[in-house]
């Protein structure tokens, strides 16, 4: 009964979404029905709709859930663009220095490394090092808050603009490969590679580039989880994010629960970085990122901020984003931009709603917020 | 060596300057009374792509820029509509707007033009490359007039600060709002309009390029007022100006100048600010804070 109640509002929202998204369809001359066949249709063939789906949902599910983190500590994290871009950065990075030598786009030897560690080192190692970054690039807006008060919203979003100009320059300045003209970094060592899921998977072409990183959005979904019910920290992220002023009466320190939760948040956006680096990419590709920082918010709040949510939005979203390209293609008019309406008509749908129940409706999340 | 401190520099900052300016003073309305706005980047894009738009159909860059400055209201209603009417929170409506503005334009495009990647180009003369710059200058002393000399300032100040207060003294708290967000589109779709028929001649998908976010900073920077505002979007546009000319030039050394690392100065300066060790910026009391009146 609960669990419907839970489900019911995100179905109300998209519902509505849909039916509001239709009125743009009809105003451009296309037919709704024909348009959201092919959204959603293509999403469920097997092999190639559900391998992309899944594979589109991956850094939809580490994005939501940091946003979700951050969430249910009171705090609007928009920065999981930044962090993310900084963490696949500083996964490629590791790759790169402790990948040994590597072979670039023309076929010529490239050793930009230090040393040549076994994949067995190389990838938790390069797994760590995106979780540190995006850990340490979430934790200064934290920080900053904490200490200073100022408001996380617009740190993240400068921070976002910082990464991006400081990772652009990096690739661009010292790990270019010479003559590339495309800004990326050179191969990663072909040791840190993870496995795609159709190398073990029957009947999953490994042409999908869905990957290990699927599985570790899965582990990671459990794991917060557990965090945020299950553990100490958790409950002070929680209470924090529900009345920082009760959580403080009850000798909760709500500075560095900010801390924690922006770094937690960051670590988690950080992981985008491993389903593109050592899972898709084999390197840094600037600009890789398609929105994902921004629509993990989406994804959090249809989600309710619950990790079993969040993984359900992401893969709502992915079926979206997977289905834009046939609508592009096969509609007399409409274009892969419906799914940006659509979505943020569930964002506005979802948002208004949050004022009447929910963590931060009751105990109004951003009371204190100063933009 | 090239020469760093030309008159084309200058006419270059103000070129950069002037759609963060039109952008920020809308911003000003809005946050100074109490509705944090986001959402900017977005109502630029609505501003940029009707008023491209129009203009190609009519031919005229003037019901363009009033076409731009609709429909940046129009959609500054739906977050002032979201936000007021039903309580949503400010900083996830405006995001929903931005993310909206970037689907819709290129939508509609592709409907207009079958093109969504941008709309046609709009010929030299139908253009307005000078008119915005000059409307973006005068409104900074009317704004500053309009805050600080008019009822309808004072009334939107006491809005923000003290909303219980403002409504004991009979101001309609959700009405001045209302007027502060859509006047806020109003801005922004103009310095949206600047874009796309003032400093190029057509709009392409996400012009903006992030231009709303910065002009956000700026209103923080200058500290939610008028003039200080003006000169923050100067000097971000200053430091755009010079990465712009900066780009592929190298030192006597033969190195590239890392343009990247002047681009970031804005965003770094408006943390430190934030941060409070340069001045104190202070927000406006009652910003993020929906009103309810009690019973």
């Amino acid at each position: 009964m609960k669990l419907l109640r839970e489900l019911a509002f995100p179905l109300v929202a998209v519902a509505a979404a849909f039916v509001i998204g239709s009125i743009f369809v009809l105003a451009i001359g296309d037919i709704p029905v024909q348009t959201y066949r092919l959204l959603i249709g293509s999403a469920l063939s097997w092999p190639d709709g559900i391998g992309y789906t899944v594979f589109y949902a991956t850094p939809l599910i580490f994005t939501g859930l940091a946003v979700a983190v951050a969430f249910r500590c009171g705090l609007l994290n928009i920065g999981a663009e930044g962090q993310l871009y900084v963490a696949a950065f500083a996964c490629a990075w590791v790759g790169i220095k402790f990948g040994g030598t590597v072979i670039d786009s023309f076929g010529k030897p490239l050793d930009y490394s230090w040393a040549n560690l076994p994949g067995v080192l190389l990838v938790p190692l390069c797994i760590l090092a995106a979780i540190a970054a995006g850990a340490v690039w979430g934790a200064i807006p934290g920080f900053l808050k904490a200490r200073f008060g100022s408001h996380e919203v617009i740190n993240t979003i400068m921070l976002n603009f910082i990464a991006i100009a400081l990772t652009s320059y990096f690739t661009q300045y010292f790990y270019k490969a010479p003559g590339d003209p495309i800004l990326q970094t050179v191969p990663i060592g072909e040791q840190a590679h993870i496995a795609r899921l159709g190398s073990f998977l029957p009947g999953l072409p490994a042409r999908i580039p869905v990957n290990v990183a699927f599985l570790l959005a899965l582990v990671a979904a459990a794991l917060v989880y557990v965090f945020l019910w299950r553990t100490k920290w958790g409950y002070e992220i929680r209470a924090t994010g529900a009345s920082p002023t009760a959580a403080e009466y009850g000798g909760i320190s709500t500075r560095r629960q900010i801390v924690l939760a922006m770094a937690v948040s960051g670590g988690l956006a950080g992981m985008v970085g491993v389903n593109e680096v050592l899972g898709y990419r084999g390197r840094y590709y600037e600009g890789f990122s398609d929105n994902y920082g921004f629509t993990g918010i989406a994804v959090a709040l249809l989600g309710r901020n619950h990790p079993v949510g969040v993984v359900l939005a992401a893969l709502l979203f992915a079926v979206l984003q997977r289905g834009s390209i046939p609508v592009d293609a096969f509609t007399e008019h409409v274009t892969k931009d419906i799914v940006q309406i659509l979505q943020a008509i569930i964002i506005l749908f979802v948002a208004a709603e949050t004022l009447f129940r929910g963590p931060f409706g009751r105990f109004g999340m951003m009371k204190r917020a100063k933009v | 060596m090239i020469e760093l401190f030309s008159l084309s520099l200058l006419y270059s900052t103000i070129r950069l300057a002037t759609p963060l300016l039109l952008a920020a003073l809308g911003g000003l309305f809005s946050e100074r009374a109490g509705v944090i706005n986001i959402a900017l980047e977005g109502l630029m894009l609505a501003g940029a792509f009707t008023a491209a738009a129009v203009t190609h159909f009519t031919g005229s860059p003037w019901a363009g820029l009033l076409a731009g400055i609709a429909a940046g209201a129009l959609v500054a209603g739906i977050h002032a509509l979201a936000t007021i009417r039903f309580r949503a929170d400010q900083v996830v409506s405006g995001t929903a707007i931005n993310i909206l503005m970037l689907g819709v334009p290129p939508f509609l495009s592709g409907a207009l033009f079958l093109s969504s990647g941008s709309t046609p180009q709009i010929p030299q003369g139908h253009l307005l490359p000078n008119a915005p710059i000059i409307i973006a200058v005068l409104l900074v002393p009317l704004t500053w007039y309009v805050l600080y000399r008019t009822p309808f300032g004072l009334r939107l100040r006491a809005v923000g600060e003290k909303p219980e207060a403002a409504d004991a003294a009979g101001i309609g708290v959700n009405r001045m709002r209302y007027t502060a967000v859509l006047l806020s589109g109003a801005l922004a779709g103009i310095g949206g309009a600047y874009l796309s028929i003032g400093q190029s001649s057509l709009f392409t998908r996400n012009m903006t390029s992030g231009r709303g976010f910065i002009a956000l900073a700026a209103l923080i920077f200058g500290k939610w007022r008028p003039v200080q505002t003006m000169l923050a979007c100067l000097l971000f546009g200053f430091a755009e100006a010079v990465a712009i000319q900066l780009q592929g030039v190298r030192l006597p050394s033969g190195e590239e100048i890392p343009v990247q690392f002047i681009q970031i100065v804005p965003y770094v300066l408006t943390i430190v600010v934030l941060a409070g060790f340069i001045g104190h910026s202070r927000a406006p009391r009652a910003l993020g804070i929906p009103y309810q009146k009690e019973r």
